[in-house]
């Protein structure tokens, strides 16, 4: 009844709610990738990341319910799948920095063997159910059911809401910021400043890494909130395209982030009042979304304004 | 003429690659144990199910087919500096393109010609789709990598809509598929293999041209200078957009090739199962072969066989069906390690020229 009685206004609704339920793993992915990016290396590998962050988050939680609660055990997932982002972060930075190692190439390689493992060590984890995440309704004083479940959202959606302006923050105004600045847009001059290049892109590339692990985390104990190997459909690779878009500020990032979160929301959006008829062309929307973005944002003539300087340069 | 020189180059370019592969099987073996499992079974279960006999090998080919095209998919552009990973797209969009022919009334015609026609519209439809990842990257400078792997997506998005749409069969109701193509019109098998279908002569075929491409012609020469210095192939005044364009619609009408072979040999109609990871295996069998067509055939048959001994593993062994990711991942880090090592190893350094440079090519 209820139900019929929003009819059409439904479709912008859902896509809100989709939005603010959806949206945080670009969030997370891309604010890693963007810390990655700042010091000169790329990480394509993220959405393996995203990967066994979601599948080490779901496992910590249903394994450690009985001992820990389920209150807590979620968040234990939580920083698990963080963990495990630093030992995927570890791998490509480690890798990536090899002589003549081309870190698109590592990137590749790690969405095979992250999947990968993931799949095999996440197999036990399909069935039983893992306790979740709890969520904060904004918008409880509300009559209407729909309105209530599309304005629920996630403390870790607004922890990396938070994360977005402090990072900004942290590149602009410290020390460390001005490091990484310095070995992602000149190296030379940062092998003068007497900074060790290696080490700040490898705390770089794990940090990134780690919160592409929370990323993943979300995915399986939020939304969609359980563990399957069709949960991430290209989000961490996606969340790549996105830093370019966000000329690799992490502001808008978060912005970036919103405007993905709500395409991904449309073909469920429109299925559920019954518009069905292109579902998979809608769900591609977000890849068609991204590529467009690429396309109108790139230039063959001069560089991205933003664009640290020795991203993409060999070894 | 050969020297010790160029010879000890060969020797590294073969005998990097086979450590590589063999230290990711001792990895492999170290995570098998992890997991329980006897690593000296697996490697055995493995080597059985995939080379053990005549009739295991035949399977192993039967993978080999279209793992040999879809490598060209990264490989051929991999010489123009390019790093494309769109193979599972345009084996998707060629398994599109044939499938559309296939159904179309041109399926009278005698078997030959409808093949004929299925493949080049199969590798029309792979060739414009990778083309197109190339133009962007020419004249747009997007990056080609993630353009490509968005474009698998896209490319997969269409399918589920072609075959649960307009070219669904009615009768395919748990797994919704287009309507079959008639048997006469299938790829049949080569003689004396009676498991094999034409599909791995079309993928030997394939990258022998590709290697006379690339290393014997003038075209190869130029895509390779480009590939190793842009600027200076502008100022020698090649055309680096159509080079770029060319080698992309060539390397995705390889892919396309292979998604024809897979519905006109394997399925008979299209599908989801046309998506079965040849495309990202691909990708790896590239980077194992750097990137070289001839070697890319070999191991292709290697990876097939790896691929082939999955549902073994998984019956006998009890290890579930991603270990095969698990090893496909482990060896693709442990050969771009070895990337590393090219030119450090003492073994195959040349022995230091005792004569004036110019006249090192008369050897030691």
């Amino acid at each position: 009844m209820a139900a019929e009685a929003i009819g059409w206004w439904g479709v912008p609704l859902a896509i809100i709610g989709g939005t603010l339920r959806g949206s945080a793993p670009f969030l997370f992915v891309s604010l890693g990738e963007c810390l990655t990016e700042k010091s000169g290396k790329i990480n394509l590998g993220l959405e393996g990341t995203l990967l066994m962050g979601a599948m080490s988050a779901y496992g910590v939680s249903y394994l450690t319910q009985g001992t820990v609660g389920s209150a807590i055990a979620p968040w234990l997932g939580v920083l698990v799948a963080g963990i495990a982002g630093l030992g995927m972060g570890f791998i490509h930075a480690w890798l990536s920095q090899q002589p003549k190692v081309n870190d698109v190439a590592v990137g590749i390689a790690m969405i095979i063997f992250g999947s990968g493992l993931a799949f095999y060590l996440g197999k036990p984890f399909i069935q039983p159910s893992a306790p979740n995440l709890p969520a904060i309704g904004l918008a409880d004083w509300s009559s209407m059911p729909q309105v209530r479940q599309a304005f629920q959202v996630n403390l870790l959606f607004v922890i990396g809401i938070a994360i977005a302006p402090l990072m900004s923050w942290f590149f602009k105004t410290t020390r460390w910021g001005l490091f990484i600045r310095a070995v992602g847009d000149s190296p030379e001059a940062a092998l003068a400043m007497g900074i060790s290049i290696r080490k700040v892109r490898m705390l770089c590339i794990m940090a990134g890494s780690f919160l592409a692990g929370i990323g993943g985390a979300y995915l399986s104990l939020y939304y969609p909130g359980s563990w399957s190997e069709r949960i991430s459909s290209g989000q961490g690779l996606m969340a790549v395209a996105l830093v370019i878009f966000a000329r690799w500020n992490p502001i808008q990032c978060l912005w970036a982030s919103f405007l993905f979160g709500g395409a991904q929301a449309i073909a469920p959006a429109l299925q559920a009042i019954g518009i069905d008829g292109g579902y998979y062309l809608f769900n591609a929307s977000p890849y068609i979304l991204t590529l467009l973005i690429m396309i109108f944002t790139c230039s063959p003539k001069r560089t991205i304004t933003g664009a640290p300087g020795a991203l993409g340069a060999t070894n | 003429m050969l020297n010790t020189g160029t010879g000890r180059r060969t020797l590294e370019a073969i005998c990097i690659p086979i450590a590589a592969l063999l230290f990711s099987l001792v990895l492999f073996g170290v995570f098998c144990s992890l997991a329980g499992a006897n690593p000296f079974a697996v490697y055995a279960a493995i080597y059985k199910a995939a080379f053990g006999s005549w009739f295991s090998f035949q399977n192993t080919l039967l993978r080999a087919a279209p793992l040999m095209l879809t490598s060209l998919c990264t490989a051929l552009p991999a010489r123009l500096g390019l790093v494309i990973i769109g193979n599972e797209g345009a084996l998707v969009m060629g398994g599109i393109g044939a499938i559309l022919v296939g159904l179309s009334s041109i399926n009278q015609a005698p078997a030959i010609v409808t093949q004929f026609a299925m493949a080049i519209a199969a590798m029309t439809f792979g060739g414009l789709w990778i083309a197109a990842v190339g133009a962007l990257r020419h004249y747009r400078a997007v990056n080609e990598t993630i353009s490509s792997l968005l474009m698998n997506y896209i490319a997969i998005a269409f399918l589920n809509q072609l075959v649960e749409g307009v070219m669904r069969d009615p009768t395919s109701l748990n797994k919704p598929s287009s309507y079959p193509i008639p048997d006469a019109d299938r790829l049949g098998m080569i003689p004396f293999m009676p498991r094999v279908h034409y599909g791995l002569v079309y993928g030997i075929i394939a990258c022998v041209i590709a290697y006379f491409l690339i290393q014997r012609t003038t075209f190869g020469f130029a895509a390779r200078t480009a590939g190793g210095n842009v600027k200076a192939a502008r100022i020698a005044g090649l055309p680096v957009g159509k080079l770029t364009m060319a080698i992309c619609f060539l390397a995705g009408s390889c892919a396309g090739l292979a998604g024809m072979v897979e519905i006109a040999a394997v399925h008979g109609r299209a599908n989801e199962s046309l998506n079965a990871n040849y495309g990202y295996a691909g990708i790896l069998v590239a980077f194992v072969a750097r990137h070289n067509p001839i070697a890319a055939s070999i191991v292709a048959i290697l990876l097939g066989g790896i691929l082939a001994s999955g549902s073994i593993l998984q019956r006998q062994l009890n290890l579930p069906d991603a270990t095969v990711y698990v090893f496909q991942g482990l060896v693709f880090l442990v050969v771009l390690y070895s990337e590393s090592l090219y030119g450090r190893l003492k073994i195959f350094k040349e022995p230091e020229p005792s004569l004036p440079t110019g006249s090192t090519a008369q050897g030691v």
